[in-house]
């Protein structure tokens, strides 16, 4: 049982909580995330660990309601528990001085980049974040990162905000402006497949970070395995980060989608009540 | 008192004169009560086997010879006293029966249930020499340890006064119980850490409640916390608390039973379809998310036409799974012939009363999926037996060019786990083999990092659960040597 300390509403759809998890603050790095379960029927769900105070003992998450289990945990508030926690899981984000790095978010991605500009930052990078969305509601956490990088670059696909365009555009539009010498993306897979396309063609090495679906996240199901370089890996233990040109986005895609329907009727149910 | 002294006892000698041999021997054996097939392929939560009453126990403890060289017992992993008990049962003294079988075992209900005996014990019994079939020593050891959970007269056992030492088990599985509820007794200050959210390790999300009743675990851990094991969920030791911390924070020893949780895949074409996964993760959504039921969150694919490949106790649950879940045609995919099968008996005798196909000598060599990536068909290669290899198995051979295509939507793979190379990998000077199990001194259980004792799956590979519960408690007691030995 983690209490909740804090709850804040970074948008309607977007909330970020401070949780009591001394042990995780502990040993967390960047790129790191836990698993936690809202009530004894909830699912395991995967949250990146977003940033951590040792002093007060707390880990921060940033969540977007997507479907059930999401939803569930967004509701609860500030004095409540959540019933399971664990963490910190998967491997920590290789973070050095690279020098110029593009951090090429969109949608559920956004929240889980926070930590990783955060410490590409304080390493001394140049860090420009492209947020990518449909429209100009679903940009969030804009704030937050102007505050962690050195620029912020806002698309959307409708043209509501920022630049008209896919997250793609934002991307492309640095690397032909100046060197990047690293690309970094998070979010969906159909995302983060065409950044990776795009950064192959320009030979920028990128990291995707992989948001696959998971239950136990220590490495005992392999309902996170993805194909990298033709050999299959656990997201959860041998990630979340992988040379994203090396990644079959499309087995991902499909992945994914596995559960879709069953899901649908949930949320379906879910919302009745 | 030795075996013999306690066999020489009085009322051991007149249970003894008080029939037959010849009458014993010619007593049939007792047939286990259980829900009917039909039945049961279509309940997912009641156990199929209802347990003896205390008349069957009391005839088939008859046929029991009480032989004065009780080869059973070499049989039995543990060496647990098993006339004795049996004697007991004879006589109707059930909870002591109880008492004898818990001098042994720490989980003797659980063992009752899931022990492959037909290897064991009662491979050795003295009946199968004259062609009778051996007494039903694990239906008799589930029967005296239910009893005595059902009397309410489960006896805490005695815990030694407090030495205030600090000592871990990582892992909560039946290697790290046996090991809490040993140390408990000598009165160390026992906790137990476990990475998921529930206490029992496989006991818990692998093997079904119709085949080991969740409520059976949950007893045997409420006793250890009578006892004063504290356990600790939700902690990976290895990310959330290194060894390093342990030891930081005063604890004098750690025992490693974390398992062999890694499932293995088999690296053929369309393995990553969906609808084909691990039974690790089928098993965990099932019976650790309970992901059947209306209320729980957790998803699982409920496939009508599901293959499960591999012939292990893990095969024969997934199957019977997907059979309760309502699959039309659940089938068990294995390369080699039946008797090879590494699956207790009982459960492949379950399995096929419950209507599940057997695709022996058969091995997949692809999955073929439909535009959705979903998995429709697998391919099977026909397989038959060649000589005999090291292990004396007869290793399977492909037939050249015969092969099947066998519709499915769903596909289960079962063909064995590795163990969790999380603990292997976060300390240094661990000896770890080429398969990543940890390297221990077999008596003692402990290290080549003397702080660290380990046993179980972690030790062993996926082994069973009566042999990790027999490495918990062999550590133990090392572990004990060794700390009061430094002192
Ligand atoms: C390592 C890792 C870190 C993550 N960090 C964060 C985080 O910091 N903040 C955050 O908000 N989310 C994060 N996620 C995603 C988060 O776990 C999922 O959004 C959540 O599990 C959805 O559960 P649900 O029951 O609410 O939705 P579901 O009912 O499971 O899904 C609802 C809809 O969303 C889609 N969906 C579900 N999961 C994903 C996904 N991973 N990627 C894309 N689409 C998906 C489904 O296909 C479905 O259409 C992370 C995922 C991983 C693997
Ligand atoms: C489906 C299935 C059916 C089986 N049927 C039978 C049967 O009928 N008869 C039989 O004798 N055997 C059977 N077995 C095998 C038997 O269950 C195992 O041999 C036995 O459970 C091993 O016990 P263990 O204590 O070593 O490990 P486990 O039972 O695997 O427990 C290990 C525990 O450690 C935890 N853990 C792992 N890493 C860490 C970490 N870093 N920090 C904290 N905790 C950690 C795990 O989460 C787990 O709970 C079956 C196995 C399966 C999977
Ligand atoms: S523990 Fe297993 S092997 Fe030993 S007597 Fe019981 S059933 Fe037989
Ligand atoms: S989530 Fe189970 S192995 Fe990765």
């Amino acid at each position: 049982m983690n209490k909740i300390l804090s709850k804040e509403y970074f948008s309607a759809n977007v909330v970020k909580f401070e949780v009591e998890a001394p042990l995780i603050a502990k040993a967390r790095k960047a790129g790191h995330f836990v698993i936690l379960k809202v009530g004894a029927k909830g699912e395991r769900i995967p949250l990146t660990i977003a940033d951590a105070d040792l002093q007060k003992g707390t880990i921060t998450l940033v969540i977007q309601k997507m479907g059930v289990s999401s939803s569930k945990l967004c509701a609860l508030e500030a004095g409540d528990y959540i019933t399971d926690m664990v963490g910190p899981l998967g491997r920590a984000t290789h973070i050095e001085n690279f020098g110029t790095v593009i951090c090429a978010c969109g949608g559920v991605g956004t929240a889980p980049m926070m930590p990783i500009v955060a410490a590409l930052k304080q390493a001394g990078n140049r860090v420009i974040t492209v947020l990518a969305a449909r429209n100009k509601d679903l940009i969030i956490l804009e704030e937050q990162m102007r505050n962690l990088s050195d620029e912020v670059i806002v698309m959307t696909d409708d043209g509501s905000y920022g630049t008209q365009g896919l997250v793609t555009n934002g991307v492309e539009s640095v690397i032909n402006r100046e060197k990047v010498d690293l690309c970094v993306t998070i979010g969906p897979a159909i995302m983060m497949k065409f950044v990776s396309i795009l950064t192959k063609k320009y030979e920028v090495p990128t990291l995707a970070s992989l948001n696959t679906i998971m239950v136990d996240g220590t490495g005992m199901c392999g309902a996170c395995r993805v194909s990298v370089g033709g050999k299959t890996k656990f997201v959860c233990v041998d990630g979340p980060e992988f040379d994203a040109h090396q990644v079959d986005f499309d087995e991902m895609l499909m992945r994914l989608g596995g559960y879709r329907d069953i899901e649908r009727e949930e949320m379906a149910e879910y919302s009745k009540r | 008192m030795t075996i013999i002294e306690e066999r020489a006892e009085q009322w051991r000698a007149d249970l003894r004169g008080s029939m037959k041999a010849k009458e014993r021997t010619d007593i049939p054996r007792v047939h286990m009560p259980e829900l009917d097939a039909e039945y049961r392929s279509h309940s997912r939560l009641e156990e199929v086997n209802l347990g003896l009453t205390a008349e069957m126990a009391m005839l088939e403890a008859k046929r029991c010879l009480d032989c004065a060289n009780p080869t059973c017992m070499e049989g039995c992993p543990v060496g647990i006293y098993i006339p004795k008990f049996v004697k007991h049962i004879e006589k109707g003294e059930f909870l002591e029966a109880a008492k004898t079988l818990k001098e042994t075992s720490a989980l003797p209900a659980v063992c009752g249930r899931v022990c492959p005996q037909e290897k064991q014990c009662e491979e050795r019994c003295i009946h199968l020499k004259m062609k009778k079939e051996s007494v039903a020593i694990g239906h008799l050891e589930r029967f005296a340890a239910d009893y005595e959970r059902e009397s309410g007269n489960i006896s805490v056992p005695e815990v030694a006064t407090a030495n205030n030492i600090k000592i871990a088990a990582v892992g909560s599985g039946p290697a790290g119980l046996a090991f809490a509820g040993d140390m408990a007794k000598l009165g160390y200050e026992v906790v137990v850490f476990e990475a998921l959210h529930e206490i029992g390790g496989v006991l818990k999300y692998g093997i079904p409640e119709f085949r080991l009743p969740n409520e059976i675990v949950d007893v045997e851990i409420q006793n250890l916390q009578a006892m004063g094991v504290h356990f600790v969920t939700n902690c990976v030791v290895g990310k959330t608390i290194s060894i390093q911390d342990l030891e930081d924070d005063g604890y004098k020893g750690i025992f490693v039973a974390s398992g062999a949780g890694l499932p293995r895949f088999m690296n053929i074409k369309g393995e990553n379809l969906v609808g084909v996964m691990s039974s690790n993760e089928y098993l965990t959504r099932v019976n650790l998310m309970d992901a059947a039921s209306e209320d729980s969150d957790t998803p699982v694919f409920k496939g009508k036409k599901v293959a499960i490949i591999g012939g292990g106790n893990t095969a024969m649950d997934s199957v019977r799974t997907a059979r309760r879940l309502g699959a039309d045609r659940a089938m068990i995919v294995y390369r080699r012939s039946e008797s090879e099968m590494p699956a207790r008996l009982e459960e492949v005798k379950h399995a096929k009363e419950e209507g599940i196909e057997f695709w022996t000598l058969h091995n997949p060599i692809e999955y073929i999926g439909n535009e959705q990536g979903r998995v429709t068909h697998m391919l099977l290669q026909v397989m038959t037996l060649g000589e005999p290899d090291e292990s004396g198995r007869r290793s399977p051979i492909e037939i050249p060019g015969k092969t099947e295509l066998v519709e499915v939507d769903e596909v289960v793979v079962s063909v064995g786990v590795s163990p969790n190379p999380l603990i292997p990998q976060s300390v240094q000077g661990l000896e770890v083999t080429k398969w990543g199990t940890v390297v221990v001194n077999n008596d003692t259980m402990q290290s080549a990092v003397p702080i660290i004792f380990a046993g179980g799956d972690i030790v062993r590979g996926g082994a069973t659960v009566i042999l990790a519960m027999g490495d918990g408690r062999k550590a133990a007691k090392a572990m004990d040597e060794w700390i009061n030995s430094k002192k």
